[in-house]
């Protein structure tokens, strides 16, 4: 028997579209088929659309018949159930869009459809993309499908562990302090964050509009390339784009290390690194400096405060952003004898703790008399982290770090402690607060399998850099081959 | 500077929000563990330093004041929890 067409990446099923070896709709089946017998031990999907996947797919199949395919026509994709996509439902993962049906397209929606990809349909995340371990979803927690009984990471835990499990062959998901990176880094896959304003936000639900961006999740790193290409570029929708041309990142992957500076910051080094991710990024770090990179010690002095700075402003803005669930418009609405009693009713009922906890600090960091000790204090220190960054990328091309302190944690430990599970975001928020890149791909194995990430930053609109960097050193090792007994 | 029970009840206020009795005591903690982690950033020297609010760079995003068609009515209020006549309708305000 031939290998599942649902293993595949995008990378190797696009050449067997293209050639007509394989149907866009035999693949789909085979997904739809996959998710229907599996995805129950994993809850990695909070919607699929068959119907509408299958309908995509025979457009697809005509598409490619007639010789007028992308490299994305015909593959299929999960999107983070954030991205509102047009007559389908899109939750985020709350009660008070639960019956959410969006009147059109998130830009990036729009542009992989008009590239032909197929909607296989909307995965699981934290509530509002609020938390590192899906398990703030009101569609109960997604598994990691490495070891069921722990988390996949998050926020876009149901993107990770798709991909992971072969649940799809590509995936979207969205980054605000880490959200794709981490749980790429727990299922042993690839995430990228790209930088901020390379991707459209238009159409994804709002978080912390100054630190969330959109990006890909995928089984190796060409695919991610594949991905950002096609939804990265302006868009007069969102006014935060940034109308920079889009390189062709497919150019920079192939290219050796040779001198290439990797800068190694040593405040990701420090107590509170479990021992085993030390030692499997330490690893990549030699493998990087055995293809020709020339490793380079640097200091990101203002780390400590990152975690505290990047938490007031993330709040901050979300108590902003999340004023407009208010039961009127669309979503939820619980009865009130008047429209306070309205408003608090559907906020109350309609959100879960985590988002509560959220908007409650957020309102508290903003309120008169707190202002200053917060939300200006935290953009002042926000400065100093920004200039922190841009010191070290005077000297290095990208820097080589941790994506997570630990291995993924067991399903329900952190919950009841979310301070514990804020700091678990140390290396990966400083990206957002800086605007800066990042990618998170398999660098090892804990003792009890679980996968473990190493990170790569870049300096703004180093993309280009970090797929050249991410690839050159996925080529040099099999992490990325090996798949979860799922 | 510790958050009490009636400053979490104020900002629920704020908020809109409402808390059962049992989740202001857990609030009431939780906040207290995280602002208390947030005091760390008082040891930051930031004097004059500026603050930073986004990280784009980009400056005055101008358009042209076209007119262009907008949002269907209908599909404007097919999610609406209630309405009528087309428009949204809420609890009696006066």
């Amino acid at each position: 028997m031939t290998e599942s067409l649902c293993r595949l990446s995008i990378s190797r099923l696009a050449p067997l579209l293209a050639s007509g070896q394989v149907s866009p709709v035999e693949v789909t089946e085979e997904l739809l088929s996959r998710i229907a017998a599996r995805d129950g031990e994993l809850n990695a999907y909070i919607t699929v659309d068959a119907e509408g996947a299958r309908a995509q797919a025979r457009a697809a199949e005509v598409r490619l018949r007639r010789g007028e395919g992308t490299p994305l026509t015909g593959i299929p994709l999960a999107l983070k159930d954030v991205l509102v996509t047009q007559n389908l439902r899109t939750t985020c993962a709350s009660r008070i869009l639960e019956n959410f049906l969006p009147p059109y397209d998130a830009t990036v929606c729009a542009r992989l459809r008009r590239e032909g990809a197929i909607f296989l349909g909307k995965v699981n995340m934290d509530e509002f993309a609020m938390g590192s371990s899906t398990e703030n979803s009101a569609f109960g927690p997604t598994h990691n499908p490495w070891q069921r009984d722990y988390i996949p990471g998050g926020s876009s835990g149901g993107s990770a562990a798709a991909v992971a499990a072969d649940l799809c062959i590509g995936s979207l998901g969205s980054d605000t302090g880490g959200s794709i990176r981490q749980p790429a880094s727990h299922c042993g896959v690839v995430g990228l964050k790209p930088t901020y304003g390379r991707v459209s936000r238009y159409g994804l639900v709002a978080y912390a509009s100054s630190l969330d961006q959109i990006g890909p999740v995928t089984k190796e790193v060409r695919d991610a390339a594949l991905l950002l290409k096609a939804i990265a570029g302006h868009d007069p929708q969102d006014s935060t784009s940034v109308p920079a041309p889009v390189p062709d990142y497919l150019e920079a992957l192939g290219q050796d290390l040779r001198g290439l500076k990797v800068g190694v910051p040593r405040e990701y080094f420090g107590p509170g690194l479990d021992p085993e991710v030390e030692a499997a990024v330490k690893e990549a770090l030699q493998t990087l400096a055995d293809l020709g990179a020339e490793l380079l010690e640097v200091s990101l002095p203002h780390t400590e405060y990152a975690v505290a700075a990047y938490y007031v402003v993330a709040v901050a803005e979300a108590s902003s952003n999340l004023a407009r669930y208010d039961g009127v418009k669309y979503g939820y609405r619980a009865e009130g004898g008047n429209l306070l009693e309205m408003y608090a009713n559907t906020r109350t009922q309609g959100f879960g703790p985590e988002v509560r906890r959220r908007i409650m600090l957020g309102t508290y960091a903003l309120s008169a008399g707190y202002y200053e000790a917060y939300y200006q204090k935290a953009s002042q220190v926000r400065t100093l982290i920004h200039r922190d960054f841009a010191g070290v990328f005077e000297k290095c091309a990208v820097l080589a770090t941790p994506v997570a302190p630990t291995p993924a944690f067991r399903l329900g430990e952190k919950v009841a402690d979310p301070l514990t599970m804020y700091l678990s975001d140390i290396f990966t928020i400083s990206a957002n607060l800086t605007g800066i890149p990042g990618i998170s791909l398999p660098c090892g194995f804990s003792a009890l399998g679980l996968p473990i990430g190493l990170q790569l930053l870049g300096p703004p609109f180093g993309e280009a850099t970090l797929f050249r960097v991410a690839h050159a050193f996925e080529q040099a090792t099999d992490f990325h081959q090996r798949k979860p007994d799922f | 500077m510790a958050l009490t029970r009636e400053d979490v009840l104020h900002v629920a206020q704020l908020a809109r929000l409402s808390l059962k009795p049992e989740e202001v005591d857990l609030f009431t903690r939780q906040l207290n563990d995280i602002l208390g982690y947030m005091e760390k950033l008082q040891e930051a020297d930031t004097a004059g330093v500026p603050p930073l609010a986004h990280v784009a760079p980009l400056a005055n995003v101008f358009r042209d004041d076209a007119v262009k068609t907008g949002l269907d009515r209908e599909l404007s209020l097919q999610n609406a929890p209630g309405r009528e006549e087309g428009n949204f309708v809420v609890p009696r305000i006066i």
